[in-house]
């Protein structure tokens, strides 16, 4: 009974949120396909996977876990893993992703996505995970990019060059957040155009979008937040029309965690990725590439899209 | 498998102490000491653990405030942070927790409200099951009843308390409830189809269905719920709930 599963569209999705059930049924256009977070989905029973198995019948479904803390030191939970690996048995969804990143300490839970060292220690660490996961689940799985507020002294690696190896080691590919590049490109000080131009693009299978918040450092020197709480920022929507050149077009994902809008609003902004993907599918520009000015634009809301 | 390196060791014991010490050997984009950046990932950890725990438990958040209950949470997470990545599980002694902070101690019922919210999340979450057909009970003989055992649907559950716990509970979440009285009650939660319901539970209601759950027969469990038991408000009450989901004959 289980088929191979079709990847998912190169169409905008959005990540699902219970309120909006009835308005994606009633109303889907232009959202072509759903992410869950498989932690969401691991109960025995009741409304959460009645409702999943309802939108199963109608959308590609990419299943997002936030929980197996694969960049920790410590051995993946074999139990959690053995619940995903039922999640992904029965649903047989589109595409399983997680993150660079860890979440337990000790046995506990933190429930937040926490930042490693890129070193040759940390990435044989990384790959075994991947190689379990991939092995228990018996597919291919995605790995995110992080968002950085800081960086560990002792990487030897760019994330880029940490990312490119990980996919070689392990044949996973990869999911390419967009907005995660622009918050740590500004928290870090480096060039987002060079990070997505670095980027290892053949082993992207999706990518994120999301809104962020601005903070400030110690030095005053701006620190995004990651929130997940509102529009996707001009400039990181600039910075996905360089993306969507190099890679052509992709399941993008729309990410709204908190203080979620009505359905219109998140239907919107799928509706704005579905033009950049028409946009992206365009062959690219004679001299293969974009202008500098890009990044230029300043604030959230300022100025057309370009 | 490889080690964690010093900083890693060091960034991930900090991230639950409220000491404000920031490890070594992070740093922003330019080389230096990291400072409040390392505070957003340990601000993040908190925040989601109290989120999750405001979520888990509206009640106990309206009835001592957000303040309070943020306080409270600050202390929870840190002393008992979840033990697996299903947040839906996270909050198993919340109750025990609150009914050992001091400035509490005046709410004597609290515990018992985050109980009651704790046990209604398990029943949201529980495995799904047809309701037995009532139909089957009315054809039986007395005797094949009374050795036959009644199995609850896995989305049952049971709260007794000494205090007006579910009084207390609808009188903080929905509008126009009387005044709680003070009195012992006992709830029974079901869930017909995918909202959990609380319900008050006759006199000897919680024993009846705890002895049912223990696999003891139908006479065995009326004996278990003492003289004062009001047997057809129970049952009609499980019946009309579809919180039995089948029947076992011997």
């Amino acid at each position: 009974m289980f088929d191979t599963p079709s990847p998912l569209p190169p169409l905008p999705g959005v990540g699902y949120k219970p309120q909006h059930y009835s308005a994606i049924l009633n109303d889907p256009a232009p959202v072509g396909w759903l992410e869950v977070h498989a932690e969401n989905y691991m109960g025995d029973g009741g409304r959460p996977l009645a409702q999943l198995r309802a939108l199963a019948e109608r959308f590609p479904i990419s299943v997002h876990g936030v929980g197996l803390s694969i960049g920790g030191p410590e051995r993946l939970d074999p139990d959690h893993l053995a619940r995903l690996t039922h999640l992904v048995g029965w649903l047989n969804p589109a595409s399983f992703s997680e993150h660079l990143a860890w979440s337990t300490h000790d046995s506990h839970f933190l429930n937040d996505l926490l930042p490693l060292p890129y070193t040759l220690t940390t990435l044989e660490r990384i790959c075994d995970h991947i190689d379990e996961v991939q092995e228990a689940l018996g597919r291919p799985m995605l790995l995110e990019n992080p968002s950085s507020y800081l960086a560990f002294a002792e990487s030897t690696m760019s994330e880029t060059d940490f990312l490119r190896e990980v996919t070689r080691r392990t044949g996973c590919g990869l999911l390419l957040d967009v907005n995660n590049v622009f918050v740590s490109s500004v928290n870090l000080g480096y060039s987002p155009q060079d990070y997505i131009t670095a980027f290892p693009m053949d082993a992207v299978g999706e990518i994120h979008l999301a809104g962020h918040d601005e903070d400030e450092d110690d030095f005053g020197a701006p620190l995004l937040i990651d929130s997940h709480g509102r529009e996707v920022a001009e400039p990181v929507w600039a910075l996905l029309d360089q993306v969507l050149k190099q890679s052509g077009p992709r399941p993008l994902l729309i990410e709204w965690d908190n203080d979620v809008p009505d359905w219109p609003v998140l239907a919107a902004e799928a509706q704005r990725a579905q033009a950049a993907l028409s946009q992206g599918a365009l062959p690219p520009s004679p001299s293969g590439r974009l202008p500098r000015d890009i990044f230029g634009q300043k604030k959230p809301g300022g100025g057309a899209h370009a | 498998m490889p080690e964690a390196s010093t900083t890693e060791a060091a960034f991930r014991v900090g991230l639950l102490r409220a000491d404000g010490a920031i490890p070594e050997g992070v740093t922003d984009g330019a080389g230096r000491p990291a400072g409040r950046r390392y505070d957003v990932y340990r601000n993040n950890v908190a925040v989601a653990l109290r989120e999750a725990l405001e979520t888990g438990f509206p009640a106990v958040a309206k009835l001592i405030g957000p303040e309070n209950f943020a306080r409270a949470a600050g202390l929870y997470l840190r002393r008992d942070p979840p033990e697996t990545p299903l947040m839906m599980q996270y909050g198993a002694s919340f109750a025990a927790f609150l009914e050992q902070i001091d400035a509490l101690r005046g709410i004597g019922y609290l515990g018992d409200v985050a109980r009651l919210e704790l046990a209604m999340r398990r029943s949201y979450h529980a495995a799904d099951a047809v309701p037995f057909d009532a139909g089957r009970l009315a054809a039986l003989e007395d005797s094949t009843l009374r050795a036959a055992r009644l199995i609850l649907a896995p989305s049952v559950q049971v709260v007794r308390s000494p205090w007006p716990v579910l009084s207390v509970y609808r009188y903080t979440m929905l509008p126009d409830q009387p005044k709680p009285q003070a009195r012992a009650e006992d709830v029974l939660i079901t869930r017909p189809e995918f909202d959990p319901a609380p319900h008050l539970l006759p006199q000897g209601g919680a024993a009846f269905i705890d002895a049912l759950r223990r696999g003891l027969t139908f006479g065995a469990a009326l004996t278990a719920a003492g003289a004062d038991f009001d047997l057809p408000a129970t049952l009609t009450l499980l019946l009309q709930q579809g919180a039995i989901s089948d029947l076992q004959t011997a």
